[in-house]
């Protein structure tokens, strides 16, 4: 690639803030269906806090002069998005507003291993070149906190109890592993991005990851995996469908009129 | 007559004079059937309405126009699935006595003998209804729980000390969203025009019937013995259209009922009654969108009985 990225932290503040919009509309989706109503209540909150933390990002690029927050979550196409494939992927069959077919262990792999990965790069922004990023990860760290928590506690259980639930917790995590290879990755700004010491290297985060995994994977008697080389990697603008089919929809309303004040 | 009759007879006399000097009653103590029943029908219905309540609302939470008003309404509809398990926390209590637990409450619903509140059988199909929701039917949900925050039953009434400080939240969520559309676009304005005309009915309806000769049943009676609540049906929904017809006016949205209007000499509000039988029909859960609401309720359920089944097994 030829290209240069000449600030490299607007694109990092893409792929943060775009991980964390998915990630978050995909929980909105659940709202309602979760297992019990308990988790939906702590689900929700999970869900509302990770929009916050996409905010933040959003606005920090508005900030930098990258256009007004609001555009930027809602009319970048697909083409344009940084986030993970893991992030977009559906929650299942169906669509929300119909009857959907939703997977709860899909739901508790995806996020276990999403906030984990999620933790190893905060945890490593605190110490950022850029002030107002390390800022942030302090802020988000906290609330992080609990939803690591949270979703540990979801996938040790459902991992360890029985017979059906660790079949279908082996299944969807072997879904969510396999679109796990552009997770860590920065794409193409890679080498801007480390070099301006904005985060540590892939690899340096990846292996941390490894390390801070190992005794969950322990407690359920799997094997710690490893992410394959990327099909599409989402930090270059390669996505699947369902990306802009998600995008879509929550821009439904915003689209309708751009200049009127909401 | 035999002593345990005596007995219940005594009970029951104890039990309306700590009613009638204002006593509170708690979980464990002894509580005639038909006060327990009509509390089981009453709770359970508010908490499995909180709870069918945020199907209608979810469907604008990703569509929320920006993301301050994403984060609005995400916290809006969590605060609300939270009163629902509050509520049923509450009355998880009354019908265990009954040899009943949530299970049962769950099926209930499924079996139509448990109702939700017939306003969240309706379509939300604009962002106008999205916000009319927060602003309408919450303010409306807070004159009638306001009416009950004095119950003679202690739990609820201090479940719903909590909810109602939320409900304002909300109530003041909707309006934000309301004002914005009002002072927007000609299509903005619309859209809240749009939604108002279609929620009149079931703003209406909200209180439910004035008496049982409108629908052929109603609990209020029962409720008001017991001191749960102090009002009626139509003295609340007096009290809604004193409270907000004035300020529906004032932002310059016109009620689709031209007969409106308020009457000094009996210092009551004149109003097109609504058509009481499209209420049956939601009351039978034969409304627009209470066979859909159910199947998703349902649909997600039985699809997450494996998750119910894995956290209740014993492992080792």
């Amino acid at each position: 690639m030829t290209q240069k990225y000449e600030n490299p932290v607007v694109e990092l503040l893409f792929q943060l803030a775009d991980d964390d919009y998915l990630f978050s509309y995909r929980g909105s989706e659940w709202l309602g269906l979760a297992p019990h109503i308990e988790e939906d209540v702590a689900f929700s909150s999970i869900t509302q806090d990770t929009m916050g933390h996409a905010t933040v990002y959003y606005r920090l690029l508005e900030g930098l002069g990258l256009g007004v927050a609001d555009t930027l979550a809602h009319m970048r196409p697909a083409t344009e998005r940084k986030n993970s494939i893991l992030v977009e992927r559906p929650n299942g069959e169906g669509v929300y507003m119909e009857t959907p077919r939703y997977d709860w262990a899909y739901a508790v792999a995806r996020s276990y291993i999403y906030t984990t990965a999620k933790k190893i790069k905060i945890d490593s922004l605190k110490s950022s070149s850029d002030q107002s990023l390390a800022e942030a990860a302090v802020k988000i760290s906290m609330e992080l906190y609990y939803h690591l928590l949270h979703w540990k506690t979801w996938f040790v259980q459902l991992f360890n109890s029985t017979e059906d639930a660790r079949n279908r917790m082996t299944k969807a995590l072997e879904k969510v592993i396999a679109d796990c290879g552009d997770l860590f990755s920065y794409g193409d700004a890679a080498t801007e991005i480390t070099n301006a010491s904005l985060i540590e290297s892939e690899q340096v985060l990846l292996n941390r990851w490894t390390e801070y995994v190992k005794p969950v994977f322990e407690t359920i008697k799997v094997a710690v995996p490893t992410f394959g080389k990327p099909e599409r990697n989402g930090r270059n603008g390669e996505h699947t469908k369902e990306l802009q089919d998600a995008i879509n929809t929550m821009s439904e309303v915003y689209r309708t009129d751009l200049t009127a004040a909401w | 007559m035999t002593a345990d009759v005596l007995l219940e007879k005594d009970l029951q006399a104890q039990f309306e004079e700590r009613i009638a000097r204002g006593d509170k009653i708690e979980a464990d103590d002894w509580m005639p059937e038909e006060y327990r029943l009509a509390l089981i029908k009453l709770i359970s219905m508010h908490g499995i309405s909180e709870i069918m309540g945020a199907l209608p609302e979810k469907e604008w939470v990703p569509k929320a126009p920006t993301l301050y008003r994403k984060l609005g309404i995400m916290a809006k509809v969590q605060d609300e699935m939270g009163h629902g398990q509050l509520l049923l926390r509450v009355a998880e209590d009354l019908i265990k006595p009954l040899g009943k637990n949530r299970e049962d409450l769950m099926q209930d619903l499924f079996a139509g003998r448990l109702k939700f509140h017939n306003v969240f059988h309706m379509a939300t199909k604009s962002w106008g209804d999205a916000g009319l929701i927060g602003w309408l039917v919450d303010g409306a949900a807070i004159i009638t729980q306001t009416n009950m925050l004095n119950a003679s039953y202690a739990p609820y009434a201090r479940a719903l000390q909590r909810i109602c400080a939320e409900e304002v939240f909300h109530a003041q969520h909707g309006e934000a969203i309301i004002l914005a559309l009002a002072e927007g676009t000609p299509e903005q304005k619309e859209m809240v025009q749009d939604a108002l005309n279609r929620w009149w009915e079931a703003l209406l309806f909200f209180f439910g019937p004035p008496s049982s000769d409108t629908t052929g049943s109603t609990k209020q009676d029962i409720t008001i013995k017991y001191k749960i609540r102090i009002n009626t049906n139509e003295e609340l929904r007096q009290g809604f259209l004193s409270k907000y017809v004035p300020r529906i006016k004032s932002i310059g949205l016109t009620i689709p009922d031209p007969t409106l209007r308020f009457d000094e000499e009996t210092e009551k509000w004149i109003y097109q009654q609504p058509n009481w039988e499209n209420f049956k029909k939601i009351q039978r859960n034969e409304g627009p969108k209470s066979q859909e609401r159910l199947k998703l309720r349902r649909t997600s359920y039985d699809d997450n009985a494996w998750v119910r089944e894995a956290l209740s097994a014993r492992i080792g």
